[in-house]
């Protein structure tokens, strides 16, 4: 099977400021490979710092690359123009932490979700209104919601209603990132179960983007671990809980959910 | 320190282009001091263009402003044409009229809106807190024109005060106390409108700067730690506060020479504003420029302090601009 | 175990702009032992920062404590006045905001700001007051205690505002500290830090921690004993390993079941549909009746719609409050 986006080499720099003199140079992501094949989960894991926000930048064409490809139908995205990336974007949406922040405080719900028909500019007003409610129901909030504002929502509400937009589109990737964070527990329970029902339903394929290794490895097929942006451990999801071989997943295990370990005698802190 | 130098820098450039432009246009201005003597069946054409000569008009315009420009950087402002003496000495004196004026008005506000918007902003939406707010917009829709003239009619009326002007009749002969008792009665009016106009403003800034400052997280933490609410005031609110305001009292400083020009007018005090306008209508170049120039060099230097003191008194600000 | 605090019955509410009520806290009851760390687990709307703030009585301007009492070692804050409350706020019980980026004055340095607390509770020269501080600095950072002092909050990262917190809250050493989320937004490798640093500072100064969160991960091998919070009182409460190995009351068990379980290594049912708590937080504008978890309680009998459970101890101070157990 072909992967949905396959991705080659990715290094991007940033470079700080100096005062007008001197320009420095960091690298956030030192050559990254990965590929994501149709409905299946790649959870990026990794501590703050290690570069995984850069890649999700990099991948929705938010960053421009320093170096590398990005292989998605066909196309090289680092190598297309603005214009050419318009029509590729609908395909790949981005979904941020902060649900807080990410939805415009001014727009109604239905605004929000119906936003990207607009800029697609196919649709009349009605068919973009029918579209939002659809969506909105996929994402398991009622045509209600149409009108409410997000300072009325819940965190879990507002994650779903950025979910939906993204949905919208009908992408064929999600890159999430750290969505689940800012959730109370039972919630992400609640939103992670949405992200599985939709994967199975329309074969979405996800780059899940996290430091919490629990859900990574509930959510996903494969794990890739990242450090200083590098990627020192990639497989299958079971197989890299079960070895732990590198410090950066067995530091991460310990710090990751696990009741039950309480019965079992405990790690050190 | 280079933050410092790069300020002195744009200021001194601004203060170059000011005096080029001010330069330019008043002598861009239609006619110029000489005309009106033409007129003047008195004066022979021979001595105007004498005159003309020796003021030198007729050059080219670059070439008088070098001239100026030079003999500014060596304190000479050049020579007034109506009053025939140098210009410098004729703006101090005016000058130092209206920084009296402006001096103690600007002291006045601040020691008033301080305070107040601080009490005030600590009983935010309550009723006195109200009541001020309302005291202050009725002050603020007051023209300054009609509350200057609405004293004026008061003192006139009632005989209270002197009504206008700097001293009384027969100054040159008072002891030094009634010399001061005497500018001070006179000041009481000019004074009084010139508060009325700016406080309303300042308050205003204050209360909502000392709002913002008192609805931040930090103070709530410091509660926390049972830090006495004076302490919170002086060490936690008010720096925080401080910082639109020093933006303003930059703006103060600058306006110290420009602010009054009206109330000069009406109340007839000999400041710089009175004695401008006049040069601008009889065309007296040089005094004119001399007098932009000074107002720039106020705006310019509160612009300054208030940079010197934002730098000072916010390390963010510090650490951007030397790029850390 | 000598017993610092005692809450008892705690009700709080918070009074509306469009003139209603939200009934934040409905009678918490609970005590807090010397040198013990309680973790107080809720999700958001079971009042969990509403009684980190009534604890020191720093509520907001429309919140007020409408009764029952809260005795730090015998005395009722509840009912101070103004001077005792000043005196007790950092010195007998203080307490860590959540972000700690707008917990620390802007424009104010580090070392002078523990020294503001210092200020506050002791009659200290101010050089003694700036050694002072440095030591405090010395028990919460491993080292660079100089750089530190001198710097200002926007120079040091996160995890690193946290420990000056720390060290404001526990520079006059209390008998109590109370953290309303304090590890929230760090990355989890910081926050397994911090919360070692919690135990060594109870370890070594002998301080009670109150340890709120909405993450039962962080618990296991930290807190001494577990507190569950929902709708404004306590669920449950019990020594932490009993409490997440056979929590009895119905909300902590569909909560734990909640977080994708791995056990040894391995990950339990991936990718499959996670058990949910079925609803919403309750709205606290209207008070219920009865038990607050029953509308989503899969276990719930009828009699939980009028009768409000009261506490029942089951063993080993395991208490729960749910009408399956009769108190």
């Amino acid at each position: 099977m072909e992967p949905v986006i396959r991705v080659e080499n990715l290094v991007k720099r940033y470079a700080t400021r100096g005062l007008g003199r001197r320009v420095e140079a960091f690298t956030a992501v030192d050559s990254v490979s990965f590929s994501i094949l149709p409905g299946s989960t790649l959870a990026l894991v990794g501590e703050s710092g290690s570069g995984k926000s850069s890649v999700a930048l990099c991948l929705s064409c938010l960053e421009r690359v320093t170096a590398g490809q990005i292989w998605f139908e066909g196309r090289d995205l680092s190598a297309l123009q603005e214009q050419e990336l318009r029509s590729v974007r609908p395909k790949l949406q981005l979904v941020f932490q902060d649900p807080a922040n990410s939805l415009n405080a001014r727009w109604t719900v239905g605004e929000i979700v119906a936003e990207p028909l607009l800029v697609q500019r196919r649709i009349s007003k009605r068919e973009r209104d029918a579209r939002a409610a659809q969506v909105l129901e996929q994402v398991g909030l009622g045509a209600d919601y149409l009108e409410r504002r997000p300072r009325e929502l819940s965190g879990g509400q507002r994650q779903r209603v950025a979910i939906a937009r993204a949905l919208v589109l009908e992408p064929r990737l999600l890159i999430l990132d750290e969505v689940l964070s800012a959730l109370d527990c039972s919630i992400q329970a609640q939103i992670a179960n949405l992200l599985v029902e939709m994967q199975r339903a329309y074969g979405l394929a996800y780059l899940f983007i996290t430091h919490d290794l629990g859900m990574a490895a509930h959510l996903a097929d494969e794990i890739a671990v990242m450090s200083q942006g590098k990627i020192v451990e990639q497989g299958p999801a079971a197989k890299i809980l079960r070895d732990a071989r590198s410090p950066e997943v067995r530091s991460l295990l310990g710090a990751s959910p696990v009741p039950r370990e309480a019965m079992e005698g405990v790690r050190e802190l | 320190m280079r933050f410092v130098l790069r300020r002195l820098g744009h200021a001194a450039f601004l203060l170059v282009g000011v005096s080029v432009l001010a330069f330019f246009f008043s002598t861009l201005a239609p006619g110029n001091y000489f005309d009106e003597m033409r007129l003047n069946p008195q004066i022979s054409a021979e001595q105007l263009s004498a005159l003309r000569a020796e003021y030198q008009v007729d050059r080219p315009m670059a070439v008088r402003y070098v001239r100026w420009a030079g003999a500014v950087l060596q304190g000479d402002l050049g020579f007034s044409f109506a009053y025939d003496t140098p210009v410098a000495p004729l703006l101090w004196t005016r000058a130092r009229n209206t920084l009296l004026l402006t001096g103690t008005a600007t002291l006045l506000v601040w020691m008033l809106a301080l305070p107040l918007g601080v009490w005030s902003a600590e009983r935010l939406g309550r009723p006195v807190d109200v009541a001020l707010s309302w005291a202050t917009a009725v002050l603020l829709i007051i023209p300054d024109l009609a509350l200057a003239l609405g004293l004026l009619v008061l003192v006139v009326r009632s005989g209270w005060l002197p009504t206008g002007g700097m001293v009384s009749v027969g100054f040159d002969t008072f002891s030094v106390v009634h010399k001061l008792q005497d500018v001070a009665l006179h000041m009481v009016l000019p004074v009084t409108v010139l508060v009325a106009s700016a406080l309303p403003v300042l308050l205003r800034h204050v209360r909502a700067a000392v709002a913002e400052a008192l609805q931040a997280p930090f103070l709530r933490a410091a509660e926390g730690h049972g830090i006495s609410r004076r302490r919170l005031l002086y060490r936690y609110v008010l720096p925080a506060a401080a910082h639109p305001l020093i933006a303003l009292f930059g703006f103060s400083i600058g306006t110290l020479l420009s602010g009054s020009l009206l109330v000069e007018v009406v109340m007839s005090w000999p400041g710089l504003g009175p004695f401008l306008l006049e040069a601008i209508l009889a065309r007296d170049l040089y005094v004119v420029i001399g007098g932009v120039l000074l107002s720039t060099l106020f705006l310019v230097a509160g612009n300054f302090a208030a940079d010197l003191l934002l730098y000072w008194a916010d390390p963010r600000i510090r650490a951007e601009t030397t790029g850390r | 175990m000598r017993r610092i605090l005692e809450v008892r019955d705690l009700r709080v509410a918070y009074a509306r702009r469009d003139g209603g009520v939200w009934h934040a806290l409905n009678g918490a009851s609970f005590g807090v032992g010397a040198g013990e760390i309680l973790a107080v687990l809720g999700e958001s709307g079971s009042g969990k920062s509403t009684l980190a703030a009534a604890l020191l009585r720093l509520l907001p301007q429309n919140g007020r404590i409408t009764s029952g009492e809260i005795l730090l070692e015998g005395a009722d804050i509840v009912r101070m006045d103004a001077l005792e409350l000043r005196r007790v706020r950092g010195s007998g019980v203080s307490i860590i905001f959540q972000e700690p980026s707008l917990a620390l004055h802007p424009t104010i340095r580090i070392g002078e700001q523990i020294g503001e607390v210092l200020r506050a509770h002791q009659a200290l020269s101010k050089r003694r007051r700036g050694e002072r501080a440095r030591e405090i600095l010395a028990k919460v950072f491993a080292g660079d205690i100089e750089r530190i002092f001198s710097s200002y909050p926007h120079e040091l990262s996160r995890g690193q505002q946290q420990r000056v917190l720390i060290a404001q809250a526990i520079a006059c050493e209390p008998a109590l500290v109370v953290a309303d989320e304090p590890t929230a937004s760090l990355d989890p490798i910081t926050q397994r830090e911090i919360l070692a640093l919690f135990k060594q500072l109870r370890d070594e100064l002998g301080i009670a921690f109150i340890f709120i969160t909405h993450n039962p991960a962080l618990l296991a091998g930290f807190a001494d004993r577990l507190l569950v919070l929902y709708a404004g009182k306590v669920a449950e409460v019990g020594p932490t390993e009993a409490v997440l190995s056979s929590p009895r009351h119905p909300y902590t068990q569909a909560l734990l079941k909640c977080v994708p379980q791995i056990e040894g290594g391995e990950v339990l049912a991936p990718k499959t549909l996670l058990p949910v708590i079925a609803g919403a937080a309750p709205s606290m504008a209207v008070l219920s009746q009865g038990c607050g978890f029953e509308p989503r309680c899969e276990e719930r009998m009828e009699l939980c719609q009028i009768r409000e459970p009261a506490a029942a101890m089951l063993d080993n101070r395991h208490e729960v409050s749910c009408l399956k157990y009769p108190a």
